[in-house]
């Protein structure tokens, strides 16, 4: 399949006068787009149009010699954006005539060239339908505002595109089927600075060897070429010798998988946005099952009348309707409440300001085989997951947790509790050593925060570790609460070889907790209780977990 | 082909676990056995729609852990110090274990819509339990062939299952480290004598 590619030179400079234009015409200033103009950057001239260049303005001049040589010049900023933003008509403009397009860069777009039989005229078959093809598309060109476009026809891409930079304005060079190489073996080696800093790097040092043409260059031998002239060097190598052919992929237009709501008026409250997105998430669900998809990772924007709020959600199998109907409760309730539970009372609330769109992006999708239940499975779990979710729109949705066990050395280091319906993410692989952990049976009862507690030896001296790891007492009675209980047993102390890259200095720094001395112990009172306590340097004893 | 008599350890749990079924297909509520960890069988045997009494969280882990290993879900509420490592020492799977850490004011609620779906839910109780609320979470219970296990106070339990004489090995005077714990179990309820098992939990 031949490649067809359309080229719009110095396009920063027509941009640039384009957007002058549009910005002019509200003034009542008309501007020729014929005028001389260039694009500056750094104060120096990146891009020159034609009429600039007739008055011997160059490339790589400062703003100063652009203006000595050409008075009238008008001066632009180099901004990427805009070229972008005003070649998107060019882009609909090609696309209304052929389906398929792909923009390389501003100014640069390809397309699947037109077959045989399109406008055949004479004898010259493909050539012509070719020809006739880049007229047609130059005329929309025209009447879309953009005055000079070239076209170049290929075997592959990037003859194609050198072949556009070649024709004359309005016009299509087509290379002839297999004489790419032909072609481009005839250019100097100097065509090469369009394709970047890297490419006029190998013009200039091709040059400074001697080498005019592209021709020279292909005479070398491949290990030559290999050693001396890098990645690049070597890629213009094969092309030249007709070895690499670049294809334009045949890129089919993206399956439109977002779905979006807008809401006229906007809607101020969670729960009639909640029951309005209900038929989108259907559709949004049924879009990606029709490609046999699902998805895994969904991102739901809301727009409010005085912002966005965007968050992404993970599933841990994958999203149904009525999940992303959930999250978008959530999420548009965490926007409203501050505390941490909210209650049942909390959803009729209105929210800060009116939502006017909620749109739905999948993040990830994945093929839907790898989630379908299996033939006796799904069943018992789908009642869980709708239970659940109700437990959920009582408590609120991160107050219904999963544990998960990760690796790390303290009790409440080693697992996790995740919300229910939430993949668990940066977790400590748990099959490492992890050195320094406490072995036995777990502890049952795991303190988010410790307990503050006492310990003391027989005569009520509170029990302290030394700097060399030996306790100072032997523990006789220990306080949690306020109840006193004596000590049956205990084991320890094991230092807490964590944090100490933290002590030297920095005890006033707020990290006070995890810095300088600890020791880990377990303690069993009289009563049959054991604990897992901890002792940090400044003489405080703290309860990290209970075997209850 | 011959046809060879069912070897059947125990008639009377078959018979038992037959009348269950056909109770339940006549739409009455029923008495179904959960499965309880072996360790415990001999001590205590959990019934849909029961209320059960724990004094300890290992011991409500382990009540829990019997119905998870047989594969039903199962869910803490109001645990908002869950020993996840010794929950899966104790057998319990944690992939189907939902956790409620701190129900709040609707910890009533949140228990009934968690019996609603698991099989085995553990509580921990905010406070005092009035009677009608239980009686209310008791008739909940029967519908849904659930067990609720009660770690604190609870009007009427089926069987409160406490540990005595706890002793630990491994453990002196500064040395050695925690390794097993040996405890004497005692099930009270029922109308019956209280049961003991010594265990190691």
């Amino acid at each position: 399949m031949r490649t067809m590619v359309l080229w719009c030179p110095d396009w920063s400079v027509t941009a640039g006068l384009l957007e002058l234009a549009d910005s002019g015409a509200e003034q009542g200033v008309a501007l020729d787009a014929a005028a001389p103009a260039v694009v500056l950057a750094n104060n120096k001239v990146v891009v020159c149009n034609a009429a600039a260049r007739a008055e011997g303005v160059r490339r790589g001049h400062r703003r100063r010699d652009a203006q000595a040589r050409c008075p009238e010049v008008v001066l632009l900023d180099a901004n990427p954006d805009r070229d972008a933003r005003w070649f998107e008509p060019v882009l609909t403009a090609v696309e209304t005539v052929r389906p398929g397009v792909a923009p390389l860069r501003p100014g640069l777009l390809a397309v699947p060239a037109p077959g045989r039989y399109f406008a055949r005229r004479g004898a010259g078959g493909a050539i012509d339908g070719e020809e006739a093809a880049a007229a047609v598309l130059a005329e929309h060109l025209v009447q879309a505002g953009v005055w000079d476009s070239r076209f170049g026809a290929a075997d592959d891409l990037y003859t194609a595109e050198r072949a556009a930079r070649e024709a004359p304005p309005q016009a299509c060079l087509s290379i002839a089927p297999g004489s790419s190489a032909e072609f481009l073996r005839g250019l100097p080696v100097t065509v090469l600075a369009d394709d970047g800093p890297e490419g006029a790097e190998l013009a200039d040092l091709l040059r400074r060897l001697g080498l005019v043409l592209l021709a020279d260059f292909a005479r070398l031998t491949a290990s030559e070429v290999a050693n001396r002239f890098g990645g690049y060097g070597a890629d213009v190598w094969r092309r030249v010798q007709g070895r690499e052919v670049t294809r334009l992929a045949s890129r089919t237009p993206p399956p439109e998988l977002a779905c979006e709501i807008a809401f006229e008026p906007p809607l101020d409250s969670a729960e009639a946005v909640t029951f309005s997105v209900r038929t989108t998430a259907e559709r949004f669900v049924a879009g990606l099952a029709d490609r046999q998809l699902v998805a895994t990772s969904v991102r739901i924007e809301a727009e409010f009348e005085d912002g966005v709020s965007a968050r992404t959600w993970l599933h841990p199998r994958c999203f149904s309707s009525r999940d992303l109907v959930d999250r978008v409760h959530w999420q548009l309730q965490a926007g409203m409440a501050s505390s941490g539970l909210r209650s049942r009372k909390g959803t009729g609330e209105t929210i800060t300001s009116a939502v006017t769109l909620v749109r739905f992006l999948p993040d990830v999708v994945e093929p839907a085989g790898d989630h379908a239940d299996g033939l006796w499975g799904g069943g018992a779990e789908e009642q869980v997951v709708r239970g659940v979710a109700r437990v959920q729109a009582m408590v609120g949705y991160d107050a219904v947790r999963v544990p998960v066990l990760q690796g790390g050395r303290g009790a409440a280091d080693r697992q996790a509790l995740v919300p229910w319906g939430e993949r668990p993410v940066g977790l400590r692989p748990v099959e490492r050593p992890w050195p320094g952990r406490i072995p036995g049976p777990a502890p049952s009862r795991v303190f988010a925060a410790p307990l503050e507690a006492e310990v003391v030896d027989e005569v009520g001296v509170a029990v302290a570790v030394t700097a060399r790891g030996l306790v100072t007492g032997e523990p006789w009675r220990l306080r949690i609460g306020r109840r006193w209980c004596p000590v049956a047993s205990w084991a320890g102390p094991w230092p807490v070889d964590e944090g100490w890259w933290l002590a030297p200095g920095s005890a006033g720094s707020g990290s006070g907790a995890e810095a300088g001395r600890a020791a880990r112990f377990q303690l069993v009172g009289v009563d049959g209780r054991a604990w897992l306590m901890c002792w940090r340097s400044p003489g405080s004893w703290e309860v990290e977990a209970a075997y209850d | 082909m011959s046809v060879r008599p069912l070897e059947i350890d125990d008639p009377r749990s078959v018979v038992d676990q037959l009348r269950g079924r056909i109770a339940a297909l006549e739409g009455g509520p029923t008495r179904l056995g959960v499965p309880v960890l072996p360790l415990l069988a001999g001590l205590v045997q959990l019934r849909t729609g029961g209320v059960y009494g724990v004094d300890s969280a290992t011991l409500g882990l382990a009540l829990a852990a019997g119905a998870s290993q047989a594969g039903e879900w199962v869910g803490f509420a109001g645990w908002d110090d869950f020993g996840a490592e010794a929950a899966q020492q104790q057998g319990i799977v944690l992939g189907r274990t939902v956790l409620v850490p701190t129900p709040g004011e609707h910890w009533l609620e949140v228990t009934a819509a968690l019996v609603d779906v698991l099989k085995v839910v553990v509580l921990r109780p905010p406070g005092g339990v009035d009677a009608r609320s239980a009686s209310l979470l008791e008739a909940r219970l029967r519908a849904r062939s659930a067990v609720l296990v009660v770690q604190g106070e609870w009007p009427r339990c089926e069987a409160r299952i406490s540990a005595e004489q706890v002793s630990w090995e491994g453990i002196g005077q500064g040395r050695g480290r925690l390794r097993e714990r040996r405890t004497t179990l005692v099930a009270r309820g029922g109308g019956r004598m209280p049961m003991r098992a010594e265990v190691v939990l």
